[in-house]
C-alpha cells in the first residue's frame, strides 16, 4: 500500500479522510478501549482476589496473603490435575498430528471421487457444537467402559483435534511446490523416503504450528473433558469448573488462586504458541504471503 | 489393491495402443492410487469416533424408554422438565445477538487496522488472551468484576448510579460470549481484510471515491464471504455456550440454554435417549442457521482478491 500511495497529493486526501472519519474513528477506538478496560478488569479482579487476605467493601483488599495458592493446591489435588492435563494434552497432540498430517497430505494433493465428501466429514466435528456429538460419544464410551477415565478424555478430545490438524495442514501442504516431490520421485525415492527426506523437513514449521494450536485448544477444551472425566481424570479447566459449582463452603480466594494457576499455564502456552504462529493463525489458518 | 499393482508392472500400456489401459491406470486417472492409503487412519478415526457415535446416538434417540419411535423428541419439546422450545429460543436469543455484535463491532476496527502500524502485533496478542483463557475463567472474572461488590458497580457508585445486576442473568452470559467471541471475530476479519488487494482500493481512490464509497463498493463486497464465515464460526461458539450459562447465568431461568438441558438429561436424569435427542435437535438447529448463512454466502462474489472467504 505504501508503495502505491506516496507523494503529496494522496497525503492530502488522507488528511481529509481522517477529518471526515474522525467521529467514527473515535467511536471504534473508544469501543476498543472500553473492551480492553473491561477485559483488564475481569482478569485483574481474579488475580487481586487470589492474593486477598480480607476484601469486603473496598476498592482493594485490606490485607494480602499468598497462602491461598498452597490451600488451593492441596484442596483441589492440583498435582494430579496438572499431571492429567499434561498427559491428555501431549497424547492428544501427538496422536492428532500422526493421524491428521498424512490425511491432510492426501486431501491437499489428490482430487479423487468423494474427496469433497471426505473434507466435509473432517469439517463437521469442528462446525458441530461439542455437546451435540459429545453426549452420544460419552454414552458410547461409557458403554465400552472407556469413560469416565483418562482413555475416554483422550479419545473425546481427539475428535475435534484431528480435523483441526487436517484443516490447518491442508492449505500448508498446498503451498509446497509439487514439482519438488516429482523431482524426488524421478530420482527414485520411494514413498516412505519421500516423506522422511523431502516432505517432513518442509512440513515441520506447519506441524509445529498445528501441534501448538491443538495443545492450546485441548487444555482449554471444557465440554468434552467434562462429559468423559471422573474425579481422577479431571483436567485443569474442568477442575476449575467443579470447584466453582461444587457444593460446600469454599473460600472464593482459593478458587481464584486455582483460576490464576490455570491462567498462567494458558499464558505460558500462549507465549510458546506465539513463537511459532501468527496471532491471526490462532483462529484460522491464513496465507500471509501477501503481507 | 496390491494385486492389480503387480499386474500393472508386467503390463505396458504403451506397447499396444488398441488395448485399454489397465485398471490401475484408469483409476489413477481419477486420482485413485496407493497414496490414498495415507487417508485411511484419518478416515477410520472420523468414522469410529464421530460418525459411529453420532449414528449410535441417533438410533438411541429413536428407541426411547417410553413413547414410541419419536417419544424422546416429543418429550424434549413437550415435557415440562425439558421445555425444549424455550431452551432453543433462549439459546438463539443469546447466540444470534452475540455473533452479530461480534462481527459488526469487528468490521470498523479491522478496517482501521488493516495496514501495518506500530503496536499491531501487541494489540493482536492482547486480543488472543481471552480466546485462550476460555469461558470458565472469563466467568470467574465476570462474577468478581460485575458482581454486586465488584469494581464495576463500585465505579457506578461514584456517580450515584445504583448497583446494576449484570451477572446471574442474561447479560452476564452475553458479556462472556462477547469477551471470548469478539477477539476471535476480530482476528478472523482482520485476516480477511488484509487479504484484499490494496491496489483495488488505491484504484478507486484515483477515481475519486471517498472512504465511504470505497468501503461500500469495494471492501464490503470482497469482505462479505469472509464475514459470513466469521459469523458462522462465532455463532457455533456462542450456540454451544454451556459453562458460562451455568456460572454467570441463571441456568434455571433466563439462560437455560439447550446445551444445559441436554447435559441435564444425560448427567442428572440418566435418560440417554432423551439426551441424545436433545443433542441432535441442538445440532440440527445450529446447522439450519449455518446453512441459511452459507446459502446467502454462495450468492456473493468470490473472486481472486476476496477469495480467502
Amino acid at each position: 500500500m505504501s508503495a502505491l500511495v506516496e507523494g503529496p497529493a494522496p497525503r492530502a486526501t488522507a488528511r481529509r479522510r481522517r477529518l471526515v472519519a474522525s467521529p467514527g474513528k473515535f467511536l471504534t477506538w473508544g469501543g476498543m478501549a472500553i473492551f480492553l478496560i473491561l477485559l483488564f478488569g475481569v482478569i485483574a479482579s481474579v488475580v487481586v482476589n487470589s492474593f486477598a487476605g480480607k476484601w469486603f467493601d473496598s476498592w482493594l483488599p485490606t490485607s494480602y496473603s499468598g497462602s491461598w495458592y498452597g490451600t488451593a493446591w492441596s484442596q483441589y489435588d492440583l498435582t494430579q490435575v496438572v499431571l492429567t492435563t499434561l498427559i491428555v494434552a501431549v497424547v492428544v497432540v501427538a496422536l492428532s498430528v500422526l493421524i491428521g498430517v498424512p490425511a491432510s497430505y492426501v486431501l491437499a494433493r489428490k482430487k479423487f471421487p468423494g474427496s469433497k465428501f471426505v473434507m466435509l466429514l473432517f469439517l463437521l466435528p469442528i462446525m458441530m457444537p461439542p455437546i451435540t456429538y459429545g453426549i452420544p460419544l460419552a454414552t458410547l464410551l461409557n458403554y465400552y467402559h472407556l469413560a469416565p477415565g483418562l482413555t475416554g478424555v483422550i479419545l473425546a478430545n481427539l475428535v475435534p483435534s484431528v480435523p483441526f490438524v487436517v484443516l490447518t495442514m491442508t492449505p500448508f501442504i498446498e503451498q509446497i511446490n509439487p514439482s519438488i516431490e516429482s523431482a524426488a520421485r524421478m530420482c527414485g525415492a520411494s514413498t516412505s523416503k519421500l516423506f522422511l527426506r523431502i516432505l517432513a523437513p518442509l512440513l515441520i514449521p506447519g506441524m509445529l504450528a498445528a501441534a501448538v494450536l491443538v495443545l492450546v485448544r485441548t487444555v482449554g477444551m471444557f465440554e468434552l473433558t467434562f462429559l468423559t472425566s471422573d474425579s481422577s481424570s479431571n483436567t485443569l479447566v474442568v477442575a476449575l469448573f467443579t470447584a466453582m459449582t461444587g457444593a460446600g463452603i469454599r473460600a472464593q480466594q482459593s478458587v481464584d488462586a486455582m483460576a490464576v494457576i490455570y491462567m498462567l499455564s494458558m499464558l505460558v502456552l500462549l507465549v510458546i504458541a506465539l513463537r511459532f504462529v501468527n496471532p491471526t493463525q490462532l483462529v484460522a489458518r491464513v496465507d500471509d504471503s501477501k503481507d | 489393491m496390491s494385486a492389480p499393482v503387480v499386474d500393472a508392472k508386467r503390463h505396458t500400456p504403451q506397447g499396444d495402443p488398441s488395448q485399454k489401459p489397465s485398471l490401475v491406470h484408469r483409476l489413477a486417472e481419477h486420482g485413485i492410487d496407493r497414496t490414498l492409503w495415507l487417508l485411511v487412519p484419518g478416515l477410520l478415526f472420523v468414522i469410529v469416533l464421530f460418525v459411529y457415535p453420532f449414528l449410535y446416538g441417533l438410533n438411541l434417540s429413536l428407541h426411547p424408554n417410553k413413547g414410541g419411535m419419536f417419544g424422546a423428541y416429543k418429550a424434549f419439546f413437550t415435557d415440562p422438565d425439558m421445555r425444549g422450545w424455550d431452551s432453543l429460543w433462549i439459546t438463539l436469543k443469546l447466540s444470534l445477538p452475540a455473533a452479530l455484535i461480534n462481527v459488526i463491532a469487528a468490521i470498523p476496527l479491522a478496517y482501521m487496522m488493516r495496514g501495518n502500524f506500530r503496536g499491531k502485533r501487541l494489540l493482536t496478542t492482547i486480543l488472543v488472551v481471552p480466546i485462550t483463557l476460555g469461558t470458565v475463567l472469563t466467568a470467574e472474572g465476570l462474577l468478581n468484576f460485575f458482581g454486586p461488590r465488584g469494581w464495576f458497580n463500585r465505579f457506578l457508585g461514584l456517580f450515584d448510579l445504583g448497583p446494576v445486576q449484570l451477572v446471574q442473568n442474561y447479560w452476564g452470559v452475553l458479556w462472556s460470549l462477547i469477551i471470548s467471541g469478539f477477539p476471535f471475530a476480530f482476528l478472523l476479519i482482520l485476516s480477511y481484510m488484509s487479504g484484499i488487494d490494496p491496489s483495488l482500493e488505491a484504484a478507486a481512490k484515483t477515481l475519486g471515491a471517498d472512504w465511504k464509497q470505497r468501503f461500500r463498493r469495494i471492501i464490503m463486497p470482497l469482505l462479505a464471504p469472509g464475514l459470513a464465515t466469521t459469523f458462522c464460526l462465532t455463532f457455533v461458539l456462542a450456540f454451544s455456550v454451556f459453562p458460562s450459562a451455568i456460572l454467570v447465568g441463571d441456568p434455571s431461568g433466563s439462560t437455560r440454554v439447550v446445551a444445559y438441558v441436554a447435559y441435564n438429561a444425560w448427567g442428572q436424569m440418566f435418560d440417554y435417549p432423551l439426551a441424545s435427542a436433545s443433542a441432535i435437535v441442538m445440532g440440527v438447529v445450529e446447522m439450519i442457521v449455518i446453512g441459511v448463512v452459507l446459502m446467502l454466502r454462495s450468492t456473493m462474489y468470490k473472486g481472486s482478491t476476496g477469495g480467502k472467504g
